[in-house]
């Protein structure tokens, strides 16, 4: 008898093993090749960026105009553009730059975004009224003519043009938000925290909130694609990074008149743009997966 | 201390409807018209009615999360439908709810921990390894084990999660606990242990309920007295023994006909009501169920029946029968 007893105690022991959402969506993502493909390009450009003066072998900013438009060689990988800057080390730190932009627009449209969206989906009527229709004036706009406008207003810089992709997204998240917030405003767990007594702002931080953050994650993560993409189209049409600052974009605009002559100053920046947006776009949809509730099993 | 903890008094809801260009109003649905009842400290009062009926509207408009349109709620002696936000936030400690769905219930990011412990954490109840220990004990009371906090509650049974749905409401203490249809989502034989669970917890804590379903059965195991509502309105309230012994209002009859008995030999009289519900939107004149019922009269096709008292708190509201 004392044996059977010694075995319940271990069985039990052994279920106590506890996963919380959180770590089971990691799980699921950490089974997703593709999105741990993209994981690791992101990973990839992240390093180069942070190692951005220890990699690249020459300054981004300066160059011998005798070296101008040479094709890649030993001691230029990617060759060197029309002022004879070295091509390679301006695409490492051009990775600073996009990476920057990108992040940095996303957390600014994401907490505007979900402050407004909570707001509008929680108090409702004339609040929802007004923060909607906004929200519909700025998508009424093509995204790209509206970031133009704002830094055309704000004058041409990173800074600006950072505050301006980050301004045209906000809407994205904000109807997001909005809508998570009104489906999860039903559930009987709001009410249910509602009967204990729970103050309106600790139902939206403890409840609504943290049920809400998985779309807003997926729809982040490859708002840094759109934002990057954005970046790199405001840098093209000079309203971006300042020359001699190493853009892609702007590095693409720079050379467009050498596109035949020395192809090389267009690809490898151009490539840099696909592969950082492809990386956030799989470990996107990967993370899309994850984060499904219906995924659960 | 009076003998009634709850006092219901001519509770309303009123539900407007919005058409036309303008979105102006053009009519409303009377999810709750003109309720009245009481419930004494420590029974159990049983409301049932078919789906619909404007029973979980009644449950939720008296504790004010759904805002009634009208009427009193007295508790304890305190007027609750005219509490500011934030003192009826404080009031909501001493009154209670257990839900239907115990899937839909329970945040599915929060641990069973911190599920049980955020009610004390609302109002500021002990110091943290106090409201863990009251945690630990409460999991315990309703017939869990302590290693359950670390769950989350899609690691649960249904009949588990009305436990702790049970649990969460108990946290605090309260004295009044409206249940609404807290067994309805669970398979029969879990049925009957959670409402041995919650009769045990009424005996131990002295708990006063306030119980929704729409099982007849349940309701007569678990009640006291029972009210039965029909189409937002109780028509007939009394001791469940006088209820399902001697039931005198028509629709009530026809409920009861209609549950199911063991024995497939018993006879019975079964009394089939013809037609639908009508719409609350439009209900019909005169007593609501003049359209459903084998005794209608021309009274009953005009007049309101008024909710009155038959004899021995046997209270109905029917023509047919006069004090």
């Amino acid at each position: 008898m004392a044996e059977t007893q010694v075995q319940t105690v271990s069985l039990r022991a052994k279920e106590e093993e506890v996963v919380s959402p959180w770590r089971e969506a990691w799980r699921a993502l950490r089974k997703n090749k593709l999105a741990m493909a993209g994981l690791a390009i992101i990973l990839f450009f992240v390093t180069v960026a942070v190692l951005a003066p220890v990699i690249a072998p020459y300054p981004y900013d300066q160059g011998e105009l005798v070296m101008k438009n040479k094709p890649p060689s030993e001691e230029h990988w990617f060759g060197t553009d029309y002022n004879g800057r070295d091509v390679f080390s301006r695409v490492v730190y051009g990775a600073r730059i996009s990476l920057w932009v990108g992040t940095f627009s996303v957390i600014g449209s994401v907490v505007a975004g979900t402050i407004l969206g909570l707001l509008a989906g929680f108090y409702g009527r004339w609040v929802d009224t007004i923060i909607s229709r906004v929200f519909d004036i700025m998508l009424a706009f093509p995204s790209i003519l509206l970031a133009i406008a704002i830094v055309a207003i704000l004058g041409p810089s990173l800074q600006n043009a950072l505050l301006a992709i980050a301004i045209i997204n906000i809407p994205n998240f904000g109807r997001l938000v909005r809508s998570r917030v009104l489906s999860l405003k039903e559930e009987e767990f709001v009410m249910a925290a509602r009967a204990i007594g729970m103050k309106d702002s600790r139902i939206l931080m403890q409840h609504i909130l943290p049920n809400s953050l998985a779309p807003i994650i997926v729809t982040g993560t490859m708002g840094i694609a759109t934002a990057i993409i954005e970046a790199a189209a405001l840098g093209f049409l000079g309203l971006g990074a300042q020359p001699p600052e190493p853009e892609w974009g702007k590095m693409l605009s720079d050379s467009r008149q050498y596109i035949q002559k020395a192809p090389w100053t267009v690809i490898f920046p151009g490539l840099s743009i696909m592969l950082t947006v492809l990386g956030f776009n799989l470990i996107g949809d990967g993370l899309r997966d994850a984060l499904d509730p219906r995924m659960k099993n | 201390m009076t003998e009634e903890l709850l006092v219901v008094k001519n509770l309303k809801k009123y539900y407007p409807i919005t058409g036309g260009i303008l979105g102006g109003e053009v009519g409303v649905v009377k999810a709750v018209d003109d309720v009245s009842f009481t419930v004494k400290r420590g029974e159990t009062l049983g409301l049932v009615g078919e789906s619909g009926c404007g029973k979980s509207t009644t449950g939720r408009s008296l504790l004010r999360l759904i805002e009634p349109t009208a009427g009193e709620v007295l508790f304890d002696g305190v007027n609750v439908t005219a509490l500011s936000a934030d003192e009826m936030r404080k009031m909501r400690r001493h009154m209670q709810i257990v839900f239907q769905d115990p899937f839909a219930s329970l945040n599915p990011r929060h641990n069973i921990e911190k599920i049980l412990e955020e009610p004390l954490i609302v109002h500021g109840i002990g110091t943290s390894a106090e409201r863990k220990r009251k945690v630990q004990e409460m999991l315990e009371v309703v017939g869990l084990s302590s290693y359950h906090a670390r769950r989350y509650p899609h690691q649960f049974s249904g009949g588990q999660r009305q436990r702790i749905g049970i649990a969460r409401a108990l946290m605090l203490n309260p004295k009044l606990i409206v249940a609404d249809e807290p067994v309805s989502a669970l398979d029969v034989s879990i049925q009957s242990q959670v409402l041995n669970l919650m009769q045990d917890l009424q005996r131990d804590l002295g708990l006063t309920y306030l119980f929704i379903a729409h099982d007849l059965s349940v309701v007569r195991h678990i009640s006291d007295r029972v009210g039965v509502m029909y189409l937002g309105r109780i028509v007939e309230l009394t001791t469940s023994t006088q209820l399902y012994s001697n039931p005198l209002h028509p629709y009530t009859k026809a409920l009861l006909s209609a549950v199911p008995t063991p024995d497939p030999d018993a006879v019975r009289e079964r009394v089939i009501l013809q037609g639908d519900v009508p719409s609350p939107a439009n209900p019909p004149s005169g007593c609501t169920f003049h359209t459903r019922c084998p005794h209608a009269t021309e009274e009953c096709r005009a007049v309101r029946p008024a909710f009155q008292d038959v004899g021995d708190g046997h209270f109905v509201a029917c023509h047919l029968y006069k004090p």
